[in-house]
């Protein structure tokens, strides 16, 4: 019994469910390099990705197809990651990037650049970028009160930022030509569609210098749930690691935003389910960065299975409804959310 | 010279100065009990001792050196501090809660071993949850709460202890209880700081009492040398006699009924 009490550091059942989220996001994510007005079976994708395939299918799987699966498997990583952090520094799960507006602001950004300014692909993911890094930085900046930010505060200024520039998104909308706002629209539900290498690449470069960051401060953050005294207590440099997790945080944030656009619900959903998966207390970043892979790879599995075509952030948007539902269901038997 | 000690501290929350010049040394191997009334510093002095508040002047020394140019886990190695409210996390089980006081242990080469969960479960026996192991904080009375945070400051087995109020919401049983652990643990030659309310266990336990008022140390030394009802009277503003405890042997504060006195005046 003690050996179960105390498995606190070599944990098998979140290993195992690190595993199987990492094989359910793998396995998604081959048959999205299978699906399309050419269908290609699994076991010809797995060829083709070991370059044992034909010269046709190669080239579908490899250079049309898998810029798309890649791009989501690391935003959903992304996501799931920035997810955990955030929540886990308000300590409220409804601390999360995309309620708290940051994705809203990255879609300022993204908006400005598409509806005023006119700029391309580059300028669309600068923007966006910027818009998600000025918006958290408003965000703690209003948030901090004597020497710290209070998770409750977060939230409610978060909030509140969310809804202003929700609205400046609606306005811009408004005023734009009708095809700019066809693709502004489109930009704002998220998507993974005509995704090349051009969106994959920079993401997978920001992601090796950010996923290394976000793992090596993951200590930190689970220690500094006990309270900042206490965290500080037992030797966590508890405000050089709060602004290192906010930078990490609102950088990957930012990397998903501008590959995928503002896809709902993952960030927020992902680090609660992947802790009710492992049944483990505290955050843990590698389950939470998987489940947001997994989450948005089957998502756009869907997305692109259905009869009619949708974009993936209305497929996570859907699931992440039912995931509220559950969770306001659930609350009342645990006790807490 | 005292392994913990500090010299002209000046402590401050932004506007607030709550100290100045303040001065403290804790003796090796005491169990010193700081008191004082509400908001007179003992907190923020404790914070500054454990170098979780940074002074705006003077220096905290630990081992001779400036605890500022340790490593923050080598002091964690050292000194512990259980805080006056502390966080609990969301759901978390105390062998999980006990087990976070082993971080200072732990980096990338050290990973959970054989000896931290030994010192983990010595810690949670200790204390006396070692059959709570598996329940959820958040689901414990404030008592059980208190001795599972105990058995966490406990688990980082530091030579030096600093308790911020370690007896709030424990009965009175529960109460004696950790002051005796307390005493034992000074006994197998720990340094024990903690701060009291009760002036009765602190005359009991405290080989060093230091007596604080308004960001002040207002006298400081042997219970029975330093406890006089003109001090009570100077620290707390409250009128008492001092008796002998027949248990102890050391200073007893009765508090003088002032109902009594209003009417016997208002007669
Ligand atoms: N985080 C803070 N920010 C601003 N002021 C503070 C803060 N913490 C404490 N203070 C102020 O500093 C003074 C000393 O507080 P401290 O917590 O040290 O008192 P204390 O002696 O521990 O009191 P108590 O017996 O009530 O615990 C008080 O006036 C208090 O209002
Ligand atoms: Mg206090």
């Amino acid at each position: 019994m003690r050996a179960g009490a105390l498995s606190v550091r070599w944990e098998p059942r979140t290993a195992a469910v690190c595993a199987a989220l990492a094989a359910v996001a793998l396995a998604a994510a081959v048959f999205v390099l299978g699906t399309g007005d050419f269908p290609i079976p699994a076991g010809e994708v797995v060829r083709a990705l070991a370059g044992q395939g034909d010269q046709a299918t190669e080239f579908i799987v490899t250079e049309l197809r898998l810029p798309r699966a890649l791009t989501g498997l690391l935003a959903g990583l992304a996501l799931g990651l920035s997810g955990a952090i955030f929540q886990s520094m308000s300590r409220n799960p409804l601390g999360s990037p995309d309620l708290i507006g940051f994705t809203t602001g990255a879609a300022s950004g993204a908006l400005l650049q598409i509806l005023v300014l006119g700029g391309g692909t580059a300028a669309i993911a600068t923007g966006s970028a910027l818009g998600a890094v000025l918006t958290a930085l408003a965000v703690y900046l209003l948030a901090y009160r004597g020497g710290g930010v209070h998770g409750q505060r977060l939230v409610l200024v978060g909030v509140g930022a969310a809804a202003m520039l929700e609205a400046l998104n609606s306005y811009l909308i408004t005023r734009a030509e009708l095809r700019e706002a066809y693709e502004a629209a489109f930009w704002l539900t998220g998507s993974l569609n005509a995704r090349s290498w051009e969106h994959a690449v920079p993401l997978a470069v920001a992601m090796a210098v950010l996923v290394p960051a976000a793992l090596a401060f993951g200590g930190h953050l689970r220690m500094g749930e006990l309270g900042d005294d206490a965290a500080q207590a037992l030797g966590v440099p508890v405000q050089r690691s709060r602004t290192a997790l906010v930078v990490v945080g609102v950088g990957l944030v930012a990397a998903a935003t501008t590959a995928v656009g503002p896809v709902p619900f993952v960030a927020l959903a992902a680090p609660q389910l992947a802790r009710r998966l492992t049944r483990r207390t505290g955050p843990h970043l590698v389950a939470a960065g998987l489940m947001g892979a997994a989450l948005l790879v089957v998502g756009d599995l869907i997305s692109l299975r259905l009869p009619v075509a949708l974009p993936v952030g209305v497929v996570t948007g859907v699931l992440g409804g039912l995931y509220l539902v559950w969770l306001l269901a659930g609350a009342g038997r645990r006790g807490r959310p | 010279m005292s392994r913990l000690r500090a010299q002209g501290l000046t402590l401050a929350y932004e506007q607030r100065v709550v100290a100045e010049r303040l001065g403290v040394e804790i003796p090796d191997g005491s169990f010193t009990v700081i008191v004082g009334p509400n908001a007179c510093g003992k907190s923020t002095l404790l914070r500054a001792l454990a170098r979780l508040l940074r002074p705006r002047e003077g220096t905290v020394y630990l081992d001779g050196g400036p605890i500022t140019e340790l490593p923050a886990k080598e002091v964690a190695r050292r000194l512990g501090l259980l805080p006056q409210q502390p966080v609990t996390p969301d759901g978390i089980t105390v062998a999980d809660l006990v087990a976070r006081g082993r971080y200072p242990y732990q980096g990338l080469l050290r990973q959970w071993s054989k000896e931290d969960e030994r010192a983990v479960t010595a810690a949670m026996d200790a204390v006396g949850v070692g059959g709570l192991a598996d329940r959820i904080v958040d689901e414990l009375s404030g008592g059980q709460r208190q001795r599972v945070w105990l058995a966490l400051v406990l688990a980082q087995q530091t030579p030096i202890l600093l308790l911020d109020e370690p007896t709030t919401f424990l009965d009175i049983a529960h109460q004696i209880e950790v002051l005796d652990l307390c005493s034992r643990l000074h006994e197998e030659g720990r340094t024990l700081v903690a701060v009291l309310h009760d002036l009765n266990h602190a005359c009991r336990y405290a080989t060093h009492l230091v007596a604080m008022r308004g960001g002040e140390i207002v006298a400081q030394g042997r219970p029975s040398d330093i406890v006089t009802a003109d001090l009570v009277e100077r620290v707390f503003g409250l009128p008492c006699q001092i008796i002998t405890c027949p248990e102890a042997g050391t200073p007893l504060v009765v508090p003088v009924d002032r109902r009594r006195a209003l009417t016997v005046e208002s007669l």
